[in-house]
C-alpha cells in the first residue's frame, strides 16, 4: 500500500492522506456504531475535520474552511440542539432486529456497493469535454477563481440557492409553529391574561398533548 | 505532487458505504440523519478529487452546491423530526410508523 501511495506522492502529501483518512474512517464508524446520539454527532465532527484536511491537501482551501466552519461549526451544533432539546439522548440497542435479517442484508448490501465504486473508481473514468468553468490550476487564488466561476458561469444555480434557503427557513418556521398558533399572534390568552376556554368542537379534531401544553403555558402566564 | 486520485476516491466510496449501512442500521432519527451527512461529505469528496484530477474548478462549485442544500435540508429535516416528537414520545423511526394519526 505505502509503495502504491508514494508512487506519485511525496512522503508528506501521503502520511498526510493517511492520518486523514484513518480519522476519516474511524469517525465515520463511530457515528454508525456509538450508541449514545451525542457520541455519534461528535464522531461527526471528527470525520468532517479529516475531510476538510483532504480539501485542503486536495487545492480545496475555500471548501475546507466552509467545511468546519458551516458544517461542525453550524449543523452539528444544531444536531446537538436538537438532542438536548427533545432529551433522546438515550442509549439504543443497536444490535437488536426489528425485522429479522436486516443487519446482514445492509450489511451485504454496503459491501456490495463498496466492491462496485471502488471497481469504478480505479478504471478510466473520463469522457467526454471539460466543463466550461475554467482550469483549477493556473495563477490567481482558490477563492477567486472559485467565485469568479459561481458569479459568472453559475450564476443562475446561486440565485436559485438563495431561492431554496428562503424556502427552507420558511418551512422551518412553518413546522416549528405550534398547532394552535394559527395567525402567527400570541396563544390565545397570553396577551390579556384571560383564560380562554377550549371548546370541545376544536379540542376533538387534532388537539393533542401539545395544545395541551400550550394552555397550561397561557394559564400559567 | 499529492496522492494518487484513486485513494481518494477509495476513501469516498469506504465513507459512503458506511453511511449507507449506518442508514439502513440504525433506528434512531438523529443518527440516520447524520449518516446521510456522511454519504453527502463522501460526495463532496469525489467532486474534489475530480476536480483536482480533471484540473477543474466546476467540481469544487459543485461541492458549494452540495453544501447549501445540505443546509436547508437539516434545517427543513430537523424541523421535522422536532414536530414529529412534539406529540409522540419514541426516539426511533419505528415510533412513527404511523404518519397520519
Amino acid at each position: 500500500m505505502s509503495a502504491a501511495l508514494l508512487a506519485t506522492a511525496t512522503i508528506p502529501d501521503a502520511v498526510t492522506f493517511a492520518l486523514a483518512a484513518v480519522i476519516c474512517v474511524v469517525g465515520a464508524l463511530g457515528v454508525v456504531l456509538v450508541r449514545n446520539p451525542v457520541h455519534s454527532a461528535l464522531s461527526l465532527v471528527m470525520t468532517l475535520f479529516g475531510i476538510a484536511v483532504l480539501f485542503v491537501e486536495q487545492d480545496a482551501q475555500f471548501l475546507a474552511a466552509v467545511q468546519v466552519i458551516v458544517y461542525t461549526g453550524a449543523i452539528v451544533v444544531l444536531f446537538l440542539f436538537v438532542i438536548m432539546l427533545l432529551g433522546v439522548d438515550r442509549r439504543e440497542r443497536v444490535l437488536a432486529d426489528t425485522f429479522r435479517g436486516q443487519r446482514v442484508v445492509a450489511v451485504v448490501l454496503g459491501l456490495m456497493v463498496l466492491a462496485e465504486v471502488v471497481l469504478l473508481g480505479h478504471t478510466r473514468w473520463t469522457t467526454g469535454a471539460h466543463a466550461a468553468a475554467g482550469p483549477l490550476n493556473g495563477p490567481g487564488s482558490n477563492v477567486a477563481k472559485l467565485g469568479r466561476s459561481i458569479f459568472t458561469t453559475y450564476l443562475v444555480p446561486f440565485e436559485v440557492t438563495s431561492a431554496l434557503l428562503v424556502v427552507a427557513i420558511v418551512g422551518a418556521v412553518v413546522l416549528a409553529r405550534r398547532p394552535g398558533m394559527r395567525d402567527g399572534s400570541a396563544p390565545p390568552g397570553a396577551a390579556e391574561g384571560l383564560e380562554e376556554p377550549v371548546s370541545p368542537g376544536a379540542a376533538g379534531e387534532g388537539l393533542d398533548a401539545a395544545d395541551e401544553d400550550e394552555d397550561d403555558k397561557a394559564v400559567a402566564r | 505532487m499529492s496522492v494518487n486520485a484513486s485513494w481518494y476516491l477509495t476513501l469516498a466510496a469506504l465513507l459512503f458505504t458506511i453511511g449507507a449501512v449506518g442508514l439502513l442500521v440504525r433506528r434512531n432519527v438523529l443518527v440516520m440523519f447524520m449518516c446521510i451527512e456522511l454519504m453527502l461529505n463522501a460526495a463532496n469528496l469525489t467532486f474534489v478529487t475530480f476536480a483536482r484530477a480533471l484540473n477543474d474548478i466546476g467540481g469544487q462549485v459543485a461541492v458549494f452546491f452540495v453544501l447549501v442544500v445540505a443546509a436547508a435540508e437539516v434545517v427543513v429535516g430537523l424541523g421535522i423530526i422536532v414536530a414529529i416528537f412534539r406529540r409522540k414520545v419514541g426516539a426511533t423511526a419505528d415510533d412513527a410508523h404511523v404518519l397520519k394519526g
